[in-house]
């Protein structure tokens, strides 16, 4: 019944596109006012998308099995929580998500932008309405989520045990709210250049949606790559996998585009720059869902692959890039005034040398990602590109890139001096003495880690000045350039101090390393409501005398018959203590991965300062970047 | 001149990124490796299954039999499904069978090929997986046709029976 | 391309390869380097499958048998193809991966100075 209602919402709601776009082209030409008509038809269609999302919700909640979606990702033993989270969990449901932000979101705009040009909005809103059929089509097209099975099965298929996981439940919908919100700025920024309305107040206007969109999609990835830490179990929390880089990019493009709106925003320049960032920040996010939805890359993290569905995307990403190409060739006239007239030491090229850097690591990880399909199309070569192809790029430049960050903020508009130059020149060589000082410490090559440890320092420094200087001037900014050079610290720390055992243990066996040894003393077996557990019990002795106590598990869920390890993981504010321990053919032992893991939480902390740093400016027009 | 020439050429570089991505589509995503990436046999030393007395493969593949060379595991559940094809390998003159135990204990593979019946003429036990990892292996099951000590043809996955004739077919 | 070369006499210099970058490398390392031919992508070191947890096995014994990192990089290549590599080899099928990027960065900086140039 509730599947019923939903795959009749979804035509309904497909069917008020027509209106909305009558009704919109109508009144481009008539009145001054916007047409009340076209916000209720809007929402009305909104509100379709909502009742089939919950239909959907409510067929997984009820374990209704004669749909097809519920029947694959379902099953009744598990836990109330995931059986509606499993209703993204799957690629028909999250598409169906993606349509309703969609929907939301361009609700959201009619409502937020009464303060701008009638026929801007109009536009806007028939590029949206564009995506939106798009969406719509390929929804009912190739992935309904409403099919039906005849005869109905007792039994569902059950939702893969790696799925089931608080963090990823919430996942999905954060990342999908960053990547919608910048399909805002995409009809927008298409929108304004046809109505000739690219300006100070369109950038202004626009920022808000920038800025929740960077937000959105900075805690998307944070929360992916948490549960990539905890659920995967080998204690790395970014492996440079394409899906993730595939989240990365967008990110990469709407970071940039944050700080060339802030030079927009104040005088009428870059404006081509900002119009190719936000039609990039959108075509980047649905090359992301082409990319991961299609098979089309070799993932951890992978999806349902048709290639029937790869192909609706293919053409649907390639019809909107030439669309936006179109327009941006014809309708922009890219003749702004040549009055860049800016001193070369200024806050707006400090801004462009944030953009250059940006698109310079964004270009790394584009061409990484796609260049293996390239190679294999053309010369049937087939090669890996992984972490160390990142590393080798990116690290080099990231040191200019926090130095220019940790300078450029304290430069005035249009023409500065280098101020507190003293202050700066003590912080230099502080942090130097300090990096010096630690990595001296360690075995590992001492130039490259202390020129880093060192860039990043400065830059924490004089972020940290910053506080004491201008208090709640610029605090938005200064809160999130600081999280960023906490977050740079922490995962160098953590990549420098980390330390990790991998052995084989049977039960009572004790494993001696240098600074503590493991003892194994015995396992305990659970049963819950969908797997069966089987818990090790570690103990870990140090060389100070302290001890702790570790209970990795290994799941054997019944529904689909998986096994699964789970970590055990001990936080404290210093260190994280990691413990998986895995099944091993045939044999008495178990192998068992113990690791120490330095600083890990002040990664999600400095994350999590970044994203609040962004959205302080919602809240006081005074903090506001 | 210069504001058409930036268009064009990005015009083209999108068409030829979607004709790319269009061809990628159509690849298959599951990795088929060269199967002719190494001809000669790699050299082993292992024990064998039955007394642990040291086999070395250059003896085993020199002469001029061919010779099945089979990765398997009492484990290993697609390998119950290849076994009636290897029993009717085990009858035919021309084909020696090489059972390598991938990862077992001797008393689960005792009872699988008590159970199955017993295919091979020689089987070594690679205890560790060191050695099929120099053959190249993925895991199990696999197999390798030899001839004169050089790798013909590699099966990996399950042997079915179109490998089965395409196997009596090459060593006619 | 004269900066090209620098770049890449710098990358050399400081080997930022990994930042762990002692003088042998452990199996760790090497395995962190490697794909696991049969997950969907993960590294050997981070793979608990039967395959890696051979594969880890074969490269402690090759360290002990004295083969550099770089030797049983080959080695590997030899037996399973580059695929396996997360480091891709600089060669004719990846110039453009590994220049490409720095073209653009030059590029970018070029259009940056460009707009200087022009207000004189």
């Amino acid at each position: 019944m509730a599947s019923l209602i939903g795959s009749y919402s979804l035509s309904f709601g497909l069917f008020l596109s027509v209106f909305i776009i009558f009704f919109s082209v109508r009144n481009l030409r008539d009145t001054e006012i916007l047409d009340k008509k076209i916000i209720s038809f809007t929402f009305t269609q909104f509100f379709f998308v909502v009742t089939s999302f919950f239909g959907l919700i409510i067929s997984f909640v009820n374990s209704d099995f004669s749909n097809e979606t519920v029947f694959n990702h379902s099953h009744t033993t598990k836990p109330l929580f995931y059986k509606i989270s499993g209703t993204w969990g799957n690629h028909e449901g999250s598409l169906l998500l993606w349509l309703l932000v969609l929907t939301l979101f361009i609700s959201i705009f009619l409502i937020k932008s009464s303060q701008q040009p009638k026929n801007y909005r109009i536009f806007t809103l028939l590029f949206q309405q564009i995506i939106i059929i798009g969406f719509f089509i390929f929804l009912i097209k190739t992935s309904s989520p409403f099919n039906y099975i005849v005869p109905t099965p007792n039994e569902g298929l059950g939702l893969n045990p790696i799925l089931q996981d608080p963090a990823l439940a919430i996942h999905p919908p954060i990342l999908y709210l960053g990547y919608v919100g910048s399909s805002i700025i995409f009809s927008s920024a298409l929108a304004a250049m046809v109505t000739s309305h690219v300006s100070k107040e369109w950038a202004k206007h626009i920022k808000q949606w920038v800025l929740a969109s960077w937000v959105f999609l900075t805690l998307g990835i944070l929360l992916g790559s948490i549960w990539a830490y905890y659920e995967l179990g080998w204690g790395g929390f970014w492996f440079w996998d394409p899906v993730e880089n595939v989240s990365l990019m967008p990110w990469f493009a709407l970071t940039t585009l944050l700080h060339c709106i802030l030079v927009l925003e104040k005088k009428k320049i870059l404006t081509s720059w900002a119009m190719i960032l936000s039609i990039a920040t959108f075509a980047l996010s649905m090359s992301g869902t082409f990319l991961v939805r299609s098979g089309i890359l070799n993932s951890v993290h992978t999806f349902a692959n048709d290639p029937e569905r790869g192909l609706f995307i293919l053409i649907f990403l390639f019809t909107l890039i030439f669309l936006s190409i179109f327009i941006f060739i014809f309708f922009h006239s890219g003749k702004e005034k040549i009055e860049s007239n800016f001193f070369w030491l200024s806050k707006e090229t400090s801004i462009l040398i944030n953009n250059w850097f940006m698109m310079y690591f964004l270009s790394v990880v584009l061409i990484g990602t796609i260049y293996p399909i390239f190679l294999e199309v053309i010369t049937a070569n087939k090669i890996s590109v992984g972490p160390p192809f990142y590393n080798k790029l990116i690290l080099p430049f990231l040191i200019p890139f926090l130095i220019a960050m940790a300078i450029g903020p304290n430069l005035n508009w249009v023409k500065s001096d280098f101020k507190d130059k003293f202050y700066m020149m003590i912080f230099l060589i502080i942090s130097f003495l300090l990096s010096a000082l630690i990595i001296k410490q360690f075995d590992i090559n001492f130039l490259v880690n202390t020129i880093l440890v060192t860039s990043a320092f400065f830059l924490f420094f004089s972020t940290s000045r910053e506080f004491f200087v201008k208090r709640f001037k610029n605090l938005s900014q200064n809160i999130a350039h600081f999280g960023f050079s906490l977050l740079i610290l922490s995962i160098l720390f953590n990549n420098i101090f980390s330390n990790e055992v991998i052995t084989n243990l049977k039960i009572g066996e004790t494993f001696k390393a240098e600074k503590f040894t493991i003892n194994f003393e015995n396992i305990d077996q659970e049963d819950e409501k969908n797997f069966k557990a089987i818990i090790g019990k570690f103990n870990i002795q140090y060389l100070d005398g302290s001890s702790d106590i570790l209970n990795p598990e290994l799941r054997i869920y019944n529904q689909p018959n998986i096994i699964t390890s789970e970590a055990d993981i001990k936080t404290n504010l210093f260190t994280d203590k990691f413990m998986t321990m895995n099944y091993v053919q045939n044999q008495e032992y178990f192998n068992i991965r113990y690791q120490v893991k330095p600083f890990m939480i002040w990664i999600w902390i400095s994350v999590l300062l970044i994203t609040f740093g962004g959205s302080l400016s919602f809240f006081n027009k005074r903090y506001e970047i | 001149m210069k504001s058409k020439f930036i268009p064009l050429i990005l015009i083209l570089i999108f068409i030829i990124t979607f004709v790319i991505f269009f061809k990628g589509l159509k690849n298959p995503n599951i990795y088929t490796p060269n199967t002719n990436l190494e001809k000669e046999v790699p050299s082993f030393k292992l024990k064998s299954f039955e007394n642990g007395s040291i086999i070395i493969s250059e003896k085993i593949f020199k002469n001029n039999d061919y010779h099945l060379m089979n990765i398997w595991a009492s484990w290993c559940i697609p390998c119950k499904a290849e076994h009636e094809f290897l029993m009717k390998l085990k009858n035919n003159e021309k084909i020696k069978l090489i059972g390598l135990n991938y990862k077992d204990n001797f008393k689960n593979a005792s009872s699988f090929l008590n159970d199955l019946g017993n295919p091979y003429d020689l089987i070594v036990s690679d205890k560790d997986g060191t050695a099929s990892i120099e053959w190249g292996a993925y895991g199990v099951p696999e197999s390798f046709l030899i001839y004169q000590s050089k790798i013909i043809k590699r099966f990996i996955g399950p042997i079915n029976n179109e490998d089965l004739l395409e196997i009596q077919k090459l060593i006619r | 391309m004269k900066f090209i070369n620098i770049f890449l006499i710098v990358i050399n210099i400081l080997n930022f390869n990994l930042l762990m970058a002692g003088e042998i490398k452990s199996e760790n390392e090497i395995a962190k380097n490697l794909r696991c031919l049969i997950c969907q992508g993960q590294s050997v070191h981070d793979s608990d499958s039967e395959f890696a947890i051979s594969l880890k096995l074969v490269i402690k014994d090759k360290i002990q048998q004295g083969m550099s990192e770089e030797e049983i990089y080959s080695f590997l290549k030899m037996k399973y193809g580059e695929w396996i590599l997360y480091d891709p080899v600089f060669n004719q099928n990846t110039y453009f991966l590994w220049l490409l990027p720095i073209l653009i960065f030059l590029v970018g900086g070029a259009i940056i100075i460009k707009r200087f140039y022009y207000k004189k």
